[in-house]
């Protein structure tokens, strides 16, 4: 019996590293977390404006020219390290980018927007997370490709980087655009 | 030539590893003194050959020789050269050459100042620590060679993040690395111990000065990675549970534990296997850090480029270093006898109390981190972890921690009377209850919790105190005679008393900070006046300043009180050309005891500027804080009885004497 007390330090690790293992045997690109929704119509969904603006963010946005739908929170490190390359898509590149603004304090987020800069078209609030479950929002930062049908075409998970941006979601854009 | 030389001293440093990981053991195994002896040559060239190679690969970045693609990537001819510096460990490859220098130094501190170990003991320790080596090393030589040139050479660099430029950030890697390392000792002599089937006090004795070493650069490195969070990133947070920061986080609360646990092996002769478990646990979570941030399993800002063929790798060292020491954990530690008996209410109780709600506390850091990950692996739904779950399951376990603080030290070994204890601690609960009526009087009821926070913060300050006062007989006798005793107390108690007074006062500075902090956000022109919790803050304009590789508009704010000039803030907003990056730079006006904290947002088509104005109550006190307790850990460090393990130069003593249980509680 005591002997078996000083196995269990082993057999919990052993679990751990299997589980930690899964992902990386696979091959998968860890940023590239496939969505069950790719090329499904993006889940309905209604969520309110950010206090002080009329424009928040419901499917029925979705639609019409591709564009990007991104889940940050002002609590959330990583959103900042790609904050600078969506201001760029939207500024530059002339990209529509919404926002879901994920489990954040509607004060907190617009003070965060209001720090760094707003490149959104529309955000909405998904306090509660709701919508993000609906969505399989893994984690911030998310971003999605929507078509010009409202279907999710493309889904990265965690910051995007520069060649994320240049080499695979600016290409798909202009791909949808046509 | 120059970054020839540094891939060849790799190499060579690999090859020096791979013998010390074998050759001492053998000697150790049959007891051929020669064999074991080479360890120590052997530890002070692998020092040096890694030394060749990080100061070839800062040569590369002060000269800019973009021949050199890890050069090329993250620096920049126009950078200031403290960042051209700095730069040399702001990038993967650079910093596991750090990390691997600085475990080489290790190494060699134990061949250097360890005379006085048993011989069979520092072969074991220097082995082990070869074969930590023998893997960081292949790890960098096979898939993250950072000399590798390239042809033709680019003209210019792509510049480091700029986030990353900053003297915080800058430094923050060098003293989380000698933490995560510095663990390695503790690692290497568990399983030296365990290799040896002996754990004692004169064990327990050689591991605490390295953790303590360990665990004060730890310290420092997560404090300084936390400021720069608040100044750089910060609209008031100080910490965002980022899976970086947890990552360095968990190694510091098991660290912490196997401090005090390591202290009942040294006076009590018990807890021996349990402290083993910590050791190798608080490697395994040092490694964990490192396998986080570079494999790309989790995401954030600090993460290094991803590449999935380093974290197998990383893995693997993980699954072999942990899983292997847990392997022979399980099969030698029921061997250890344990030493003293002792009632649940005593010292050891008290001690064994504060393991338990560390390791609870990094375990559910533990949890709350990869979480997401579990659910992923198993293909469940996904669900995320933010601040809201590690403020409800993290500040709960602290509060109990915080209370028994005050009451370990004052218990005795074995058993002790807790109605005896309380009423010794009768002055620190009479200054609790001052400070939190004082709180209340200046700030009210409101937010209850912070008053709760208070009260833990004075209950930690004062109570580090009462011992000392205990054990001069404070106000028992005369004040010069108090003085004396106070002198003679050994290092190890001062340390103690400071490093828990640290603890009391950075506790103020998060509490303050949460609690009644001050906010305003603006529109302003130039000219304008704004009143942030008594000062008045005027914004006279914004002057456009050209930085040495960036572009910035700079806000001109003069804070003055009651008519008199404070300060001057000037906060920015940068742009780096070359990364393409925008940066906020907050300005900081401190006073010791609160922050007045201005950032400038963005500029309306009218011409006005939005700008964010804080008051940050005691904020500052959480580095204070923290840095307190770093002093505690260095005043520990100096106790004579540690010196006999520590990088000094003592004359050897006879090793291995079973020491007697010591007769006063030092701890």
């Amino acid at each position: 019996m005591a002997r078996i007390a000083y196995l269990l330090p082993l057999l919990v690790f052993a679990a751990i590293a299997a589980w930690m293992a899964v992902p990386l045997v696979r091959g998968d690109d860890p940023s590239v977390v496939p969505s069950a929704l790719i090329d499904q119509p993006a889940p309905a969904f209604t969520l309110p404006a950010l206090p002080g603006r009329d424009d928040g963010l419901s499917h029925t946005d979705l639609g019409g020219t591709p564009a990007l739908v991104n889940v940050f929170a002002s609590w959330c490190v990583p959103c900042l390290a790609e904050h600078p390359l969506i201001t760029r898509m939207a500024e530059v590149d002339g990209i529509t980018v919404h926002g879901i603004a994920y489990k954040d304090e509607p004060a907190d987020s617009i003070a965060w927007l209001e720090r760094h800069g707003d490149p959104y078209t529309r955000i909405g609030v998904d306090l509660d997370g709701r919508v993000g479950l609906d969505w399989g929002v893994y984690g911030v930062p998310e971003t999605y490709v929507i078509d010009a049908d409202g279907r999710i075409r493309y889904r990265h998970v965690g910051p995007m980087t520069p060649d994320t941006v240049d080499h695979t979601i600016l290409p798909l854009l202009r791909e949808l655009s046509g | 030539m120059i970054p020839e030389l540094g891939h060849f001293a790799l190499i060579l440093a690999l090859t020096l590893a791979i013998v010390q990981s074998v050759v001492p053991h053998i000697g150790a195994v049959t007891n051929r003194g020669p064999l074991m002896k080479v360890a120590d040559p052997l530890a002070t060239g692998q020092f040096l050959a890694v030394l060749v190679a990080f100061l070839a690969l800062t040569y590369a970045y002060v000269v800019s020789d973009f021949t050199v693609l890890n050069v090329v990537q993250n620096s920049h001819s126009d950078k200031p050269m403290l960042y051209k510096i700095t730069g040399v460990w702001g990038n993967h490859e650079g910093s596991m050459v750090l990390w691997v220098l600085i475990l080489a130094l290790f190494g060699a501190l134990v061949a250097w100042f360890g005379r006085n170990l048993p011989p069979t003991l520092k072969a074991r320790v220097l082995a082990i620590q070869g074969l930590i080596g023998v893997g960081f090393l292949l790890f960098i030589v096979l898939t993250s060679n950072p000399f590798w040139r390239v042809d033709p050479a680019p003209l210019d660099g792509q510049d480091l993040n700029p986030l990353l430029q900053d003297p915080g950030l800058a430094f923050h890697p060098p003293f989380l690395y000698f933490g995560y390392v510095g663990f390695s000792m503790a690692f290497s002599f568990a399983i030296a111990a365990l290799l040896e089937g002996r754990v004692d006090p004169a064990w327990a004795r050689w591991v605490r000065p390295w953790t303590l070493a360990a665990w004060c650069g730890l310290t420092l490195g997560i404090g300084l990675g936390s400021w720069w969070a608040y100044y750089e990133l910060g609209w008031g947070g100080w910490w965002f549970w980022d899976p970086v920061e947890n990552a360095s986080f968990m190694p510091w609360l098991t660290g912490t534990a196997l401090l005090h646990s390591a202290i009942v092996v040294e006076k009590r002769d018990t807890l021996k296997s349990w402290t083993i478990l910590l050791a190798i646990l608080t490697f395994g979570l040092s490694l964990l850090g490192t396998f986080l941030v570079r494999s790309g399993v989790l995401t954030s800002v600090h993460a290094f480029a991803v590449d999935p063929e380093r974290g197998v790798f990383i893995l693997g060292l993980l699954v072999i270093a942990v899983g292997g020491s847990l392997a022979l954990y399980a099969w030698r530690a029921p061997a250890m006898k344990a030493g003293g008996l002792f009632a649940p209410v005593s010292r050891e109780g008290a001690l064994v109390l504060n393991n338990l709600l560390l390791t609870t506390a990094a375990a559910t850091v533990f949890l709350g981190t990869l979480y997401p990950l579990f659910l992923d692996a198993v293909g469940g739904s996904k669900v995320s972890v933010g601040p809201p779950f590690f403020n409800a399951t993290f500040i709960p376990l602290m509060v109990p921690l915080i209370a028994a603080m005050a009451f370990g030290p004052m218990m005795a070994w074995k058993r002790a009377d807790l109605a005896g204890v309380l009423d010794r601690l009768k002055v620190v609960v009479a200054l609790t209850v001052v400070i939190v009526l004082a709180s209340l009087y200046v700030y009210g009821f409101e937010p209850v919790m912070a008053l709760v926070g208070i009260a833990m913060a004075a209950w930690a300050f004062f109570g580090a105190f009462a011992e000392l006062a205990e054990r001069t007989k404070l106000g028992k006798i005369p004040l010069p005679q108090s003085l004396s005793r106070a002198k003679g107390l050994p290092r190890a108690a001062w340390g103690m008393t400071i490093a828990h007074a640290g603890v009391g006062v950075a506790i103020v500075g998060m509490v303050g900070t949460s609690a009644w902090l001050t906010e305003r956000i603006e529109r302003i022109q130039p000219g304008d006046v704004i009143d942030v919790a008594g000062y008045a803050v005027t914004f006279e304009g914004v002057e456009y300043v050209q930085g040495p590789n960036y572009a910035a508009e700079r806000g001109l704010m003069r804070v003055t009180r009651n008519g008199e000039e404070i300060a001057l803030l000037t906060p920015e907003k940068r742009f780096y050309p070359v990364a393409r990056m925008p940066t906020t730079e907050a300005a900081i006006h401190t006073t010791w005891y609160s922050d007045i904290y201005v950032s400038l947002g963005d500029r309306d088509p009218d011409g006005a500027w939005t700008a964010r104005f804080y008051y940050h109550p005691f904020v500052p006190w959480i580095w204070i804080g923290s840095v307190i307790m770093v002093l505690g850990g260095v005043v520990s460090l100096t106790d004579r009885r540690l010196r006999v393990g520590a990088p000094r130069k003592v004359r050897p003593v006879p090793p291995a004497r079973p020491m007697p249980t010591l007769p006063q509680p030092a701890e």
